[in-house]
């Protein structure tokens, strides 16, 4: 399922960005630019971004099996999801704001445009929030989301998945994408999961299995590392602000 | 080439109002009491290849304070810095498709060791069917530094008026109104960072 237009507008790293318009996702057919980005030097305004700005959270957003304030706990098989952000130099990137949202057990969204008959879950709104700590890691509580059926062709389904926000330390590392599930069948079927261009790049937006991650008589182990642009890893020269990027080490 | 290869982007999907828009996630309002600079309000509308709203698109603005300093450690410039601004905003678009922030007009920020930049806001759009963000600026119509813009200066004559807020006054309000034409004519210009 590879419908990628020749010459199709991509932003940044054509091995790893899917292209605006990806046709077997019929959203981006009205959606997508049809003029090319522009290219431009970097900027303060691009080299700096409300990543280090923003950190109001609390403990309790990091477990979504919980946190619906019902004093139940949501029902699913219980995973933790943790792992790394870092830049594409392998330095971990701490205390950045990662926001994640995702279906419940049955697949269902809390939200009114979701009407599909999935049922929901009165101690699950889907919703989480942490800090990465000093060593760059995450770590999440949730129950694993179910797959669910959506109305972009006849039978399609979307592979379970859970949708991540990432601000990270400058503009050029903000980032929302979605982590899948090992072992899916509906990878492969699934027009966004395959709007990304190449093998590599697919494969690391799924998870791993980790036994050591895993707890005891509570709760399945996932692993993903997440790595995003650091400030200055660019195809463009930021000829500029050489200065501003040493004060900031 | 990146030592590690980066996560690709994907869509923001449908459903992303209950957590990226929360109570406290969701900030319409850039400004305190005591803010310092003009008030401003940006209003504008999301609009698809056939004219018609997004009413499922995210906004996320990142703007200098009125001294044009950016409330980020990599802003080592003179400029004194407002610790009542912190320059982001975020919102989601309602079923025509329209938004809104009230923030104040950010000061010119340096371009390099002899240049500036016009008063300008990073906007950034998120939405279902949009595999990556889109980043593009808000510029100010009428203002003089942006004919000298070097950023201004790397968009095609024709398109500019894409990334200008037009100057409106509702009362003792000064709108700026800012569209966002994802695709066809008048489509707006957006950046490749």
């Amino acid at each position: 399922m590879n419908t990628t237009t020749i010459g199709a507008i991509v932003r940044g790293d054509r091995e790893v960005f899917p292209p605006y318009l990806y046709e077997a996702y019929q959203s981006t057919r009205r959606r997508a630019p049809t003029l090319p980005l522009i290219d431009v030097p970097l900027t303060l305004s691009e080299l700096t971004g409300p990543g280090p700005a923003i950190s109001a959270i609390t403990p309790e957003d990091a477990d979504l099996t919980r946190n619906a304030g019902t004093g139940g706990e949501a029902i699913g098989q219980r995973i933790i999801v943790t792992g790394r952000v870092l830049d594409d130099h392998g330095q971990p990137v701490p205390n950045t704001l990662m926001e994640i949202w995702q279906a419940n057990a049955s697949g269902r969204y809390l939200h009114k445009r979701d009407q599909w008959p999935g049922p929901l879950d009165p101690n699950f709104l889907g919703i989480g929030r942490c800090l990465t700590d000093a060593n760059g890691v995450y770590r999440f509580l949730t129950i694993r989301p179910g797959a669910y059926p959506w109305k972009n062709h006849p039978n399609a389904w979307r592979p379970a998945h859970i949708h991540f926000s990432v601000f990270g330390p400058s503009a050029l590392s903000r980032l929302v994408t979605q982590m899948y599930f090992p072992d899916d069948s509906l990878h492969s079927i699934d027009p966004i999961m395959q709007s990304v261009p190449t093998e590599a790049a697919r494969q690391r937006l799924i998870a791993a299995y980790d036994h050591n991650v895993t707890e005891p008589e509570w709760a399945l182990g996932y692993r993903w590392d997440i790595v995003i642009r650091g400030p200055y890893a660019t195809p463009f020269e930021p000829a500029q602000f050489e200065k501003a990027g040493e004060a900031a080490q | 080439m990146s030592t590690f290869l980066l996560a690709a982007s994907q869509t923001v999907g449908p459903f992303f109002g209950p957590g990226l828009l929360r109570d406290g996630a969701c900030r319409n309002d850039l400004t305190e009491p005591q803010t310092v600079g003009e008030r401003i309000r940006i209003e504008g509308r999301v609009l698809d290849g056939d004219g018609a709203p997004v009413p499922d698109a995210m906004i996320e603005i990142w703007q200098a304070d009125a001294h044009g300093h950016y409330n980020h450690p990599a802003d080592s410039g003179t400029a004194p810095s407002d610790p009542d601004f912190t320059g982001f905003g975020r919102t989601g678009t309602g079923e025509d498709g329209s938004y809104w922030f009230e923030t104040i007009k950010p000061g010119p920020v340096p371009f390099d060791a002899q240049q500036w930049q016009a008063p300008h806001i990073v906007v950034t759009v998120f939405a279902r069917g949009l595999l990556n963000h889109l980043v593009t600026r808000l510029y100010f119509a009428g203002e003089p530094a942006n004919a000298s813009d070097p950023i201004l200066g790397y968009v095609p004559d024709e398109r500019r008026a894409t990334l200008l807020a037009r100057h409106e006054t509702e009362g003792a309000t000064n709108v700026y109104r800012f569209d966002i034409i994802l695709q066809g004519a008048d489509e707006t210009v957006f950046f490749n960072v």
